[in-house]
């Protein structure tokens, strides 16, 4: 009972942590870029969601509303911030990144004070619990299992079998030799944005429901955490992510029901760390060349 | 150029960053430079001079300011009825702005102008700065707000700085009433705590909590840790606890990790009573059923919902004089008001002789404020041997989706 119990926290705390380790990963794999402001997206998301409930808009209209402004971002982001600095060193970009974080980090806190603010979680997802076979799995619980889960067999259906898909791994593989081939460079790099950001929206709808405050600041660490499993599954790769995810969401809620609270984290990066050291790819990452 | 702008841009973000969360660990400087203070200025025969020490201008204002409000309306009361023995109080104002430089040239300002006992400073730094210099000079002083052991311990050299005292209760304190009130109200036989391990704050409640129920035969069954304030995950925590089925689950941590706590409490299946010190404090605004937390207590300062007539009386003589309902602040500023000039008072009737000011007069003053055994606003004051006040807790109770004033606890 105990274990299950653990089990179903730990896949609800990694599904969360794959879908916007997705995000990361994509938007890397694509143009080497560390999207620091990714976490940050999450919590304008949050935010929207939090604004369109309060002012009586409904949960079907709600959640893709806050998706759209997540999506809508990200792209501007792309294109004020990060497009204009393609061709420039990959620290500048980095650079920009962690600048855009912390810009909407600040913006929010002026718009909506440091104070963090409850969400009316139970309006999206209501309260209580179903039984199978004698275990309680929250509603929340469930809902944030299926639609990770149907989010990333889409994505992979996405990635693997459409034409944009395709088009998303010719410019990650190459981006001169797709540009040469007929493929819009740019506005494949702006899909894969706006895809990896719907993929945040949909995190932060989650997240919000199950952590039910929203802050100026909540993106950050889950942003760090999402970020540490998407390098520990290979940093680039899609199963990746969501192998990291779990993989680290699993992780934790294991540590912590051993009775070692005060060390999750530590142990967390530990792990990490050691990843690294053996396996410098992460799980599933693929070893690249440095191109000269 | 445009990249050299971006890089210049996100400084100044940075910059803007930490600028914003700087300042609150300025070192104490030490006494060795201060003026001598020992002679001691003229005081006229007519008033009483007492300083206000805090920080009414720059981040945590509003502390200092409802500090000065609250000090301000006993001071007042007091000078209405014909002051200390006919003798008016003048008060003497200095904003330190938050800093432990600034309080410690404040505390010399001070002393310049011929105060003869200080109430302040407010925030734990700029007052364990200023009680350094004050103790040097055995000058009477009473914090209504800093509530670290160091402001009246040097633990260093394991110096009680016996002229500092305060109104307010000091954090491990608040695990010992809620340790006792859970043997004595509650009937609870097991305890669990739920500890943020990155705040001295929770750390320290939690561990005199802790110790308090070992004294009582509470039985402490779990202990979880979670690693910051920016935790949102407990429910691998609060499963566990939830297995060892405790009587009582102790959470020392402010109001936000409350609001996600009690939600993933009902998730976790978790049916302890969740017990709570005053970071808990506007906690109902945060959770978004009130009902999660019915049958939690917690334990604060003072609660307005207090039917005391003392309690009423200051609500409503604050609110007739700054249109504001008071907060904790206020009320505890009150009472080291009321603390500083009751020993004052003693002191005037039982010793004329001694000039305002002079050494005598200020041991004096200690002495007598070491003695408080009274009633106040804010419970009923003793000092330990410490100068920490043993008083009673406003404890405030959850049922049925409301939060309600319980009743005052504790010694």
């Amino acid at each position: 009972m105990l274990f299950f119990s653990q089990l179903i926290n730990g896949l609800q705390l990694g599904s969360i942590y794959a879908l916007v380790a997705l995000g990361y990963s994509m938007v890397y794999g694509i143009i080497l870029l560390l999207n620091f402001a990714h976490g940050d997206i999450i919590m304008v998301g949050g935010y929207i969601a939090l604004l369109a409930i309060t002012a009586g808009l409904p949960t079907y209209i709600a959640v893709p509303l806050s998706i759209i402004g997540c999506i809508l971002l990200a792209c501007i982001i792309d294109k004020v911030a990060y497009s204009p600095l393609r061709k420039a060193p990959r620290i500048s970009l980095l650079i920009t990144a962690i600048g855009v974080s912390l810009l909407l980090q600040n913006l929010a806190q002026l718009i909506f004070s440091a104070k963090s603010q409850p969400f009316p979680s139970s309006v999206v997802i209501p309260k209580g619990s179903v039984n199978i076979g004698g275990f309680a799995i929250s509603y929340t619980a469930l809902v944030t299992l299926v639609v990770a889960v149907v989010s990333m067999l889409l994505l992979t259906w996405l990635v693997q079998k459409s034409k944009m898909g395709k088009a998303m791994r010719a410019v990650s593989e190459d981006m001169g030799a797709a540009q040469l081939m007929g493929i819009s460079v740019n506005s494949t790099i702006s899909f894969t944005f706006a895809v990896g950001s719907a993929l945040a929206g949909i995190g932060a709808i989650l997240y919000c429901c199950r952590y039910p405050q929203v802050s100026p600041t909540m993106g950050s660490l889950l942003g760090l955490k999402a970020f540490v499993a998407a390098v520990l599954g290979g940093i680039g790769s899609i199963p990746g992510a969501m192998l990291g995810g779990f993989a680290i969401g699993l992780c934790e809620v294991l540590v912590t029901s051993l009775g070692g609270s005060a060390w999750t984290d530590a142990v967390v990066f530990a792990i990490l760390i050691v990843v690294l050291l053996i396996k410098p790819t992460g799980f599933m990452g693929k070893a690249m060349s440095e191109k000269v | 150029m445009k990249k050299f702008l971006s890089i210049a841009l996100v400084l100044v973000l940075i910059v803007g960053c930490f600028a914003a969360c700087g300042n609150s660990k300025n070192p104490a400087a030490s006494g060795t430079d201060v003026p001598e203070t020992d002679e001691t200025p003229a005081v006229s025969g007519e008033t009483i001079k007492i300083g206000l020490l805090g920080n009414t201008t720059g981040d945590n204002s509003q502390y200092g300011i409802a500090v000065f409000n609250g000090a301000k309306l006993y001071i007042d009361e007091v000078n209405a009825a014909g002051g200390i023995n006919g003798k008016l109080i003048e008060v003497v104002e200095y904003d330190e702005e938050g800093d432990s430089q600034k309080a410690i040239t404040g505390y010399n300002s001070l002393v310049d102008s011929g105060v003869a006992g200080i109430i302040g400073s407010v925030l734990t730094a700029p007052t364990v700065a200023a009680v350094s210099v004050a103790y040097e000079d055995n000058m009477p002083m009473i914090s209504a707000s800093a509530t670290a052991s160091a402001v009246t311990y040097n633990e260093e050299s394991d110096t009680v700085y016996s002229n500092m005292f305060r109104s307010c209760f000091i954090d491990p304190y608040q695990g010992e009433i809620m340790a006792t009130f859970a043997k004595e109200e509650l009937g609870a036989a097991t305890a669990a705590v739920l500890v943020n391990s990155g705040s001295d704050y929770s750390v320290g409640v939690a561990a005199a909590f802790v110790e308090t129920c070992n004294e009582l035969g509470i039985e402490v069954v779990a202990s979880e840790n979670y690693a910051g304030s920016d935790t949102v995950d407990f429910a691998s925590q609060l499963t566990n606890i939830a297995a060892k089925n405790p009587d009582v689950l102790l959470i020392p941590d402010y109001y936000n990790i409350i609001a996600l706590v009690a939600e993933q409490a009902a998730d976790a299946g978790l049916k302890t009573a969740l017990l709570g010190v005053d970071g808990w404090d506007t906690v109902a605004d945060y959770v978004t059923d009130l009902s999660l937390l019915d049958g939690a207590y917690y334990c604060a300062g003072y609660s307005t919902e207090d039917t005391s007539d003392a309690v009423q009386g200051f609500i409503s003589n604050y609110e007739a004089k700054y249109g504001d309902t008071p907060n904790m602040f206020s009320a505890q500023a009150y009472d080291a008001a009321a603390i500083i000039v009751a020993a004052m008072t003693k002191v005037d009737t039982e010793a004329p002789e001694l000039e305002v000011g002079s050494d005598e007069y200020r041991q004096a003053v200690v002495d007598a404020m070491k003695a408080t055994d009274a009633d106040f606003v804010t419970g009923h004051v003793t000092y330990d041997e410490y100068n920490n006040p043993q008083k009673t807790a406003a404890i405030i109770g959850f049922a049925d989706g409301a939060s309600s004033f319980w009743g005052n606890f504790g010694a």
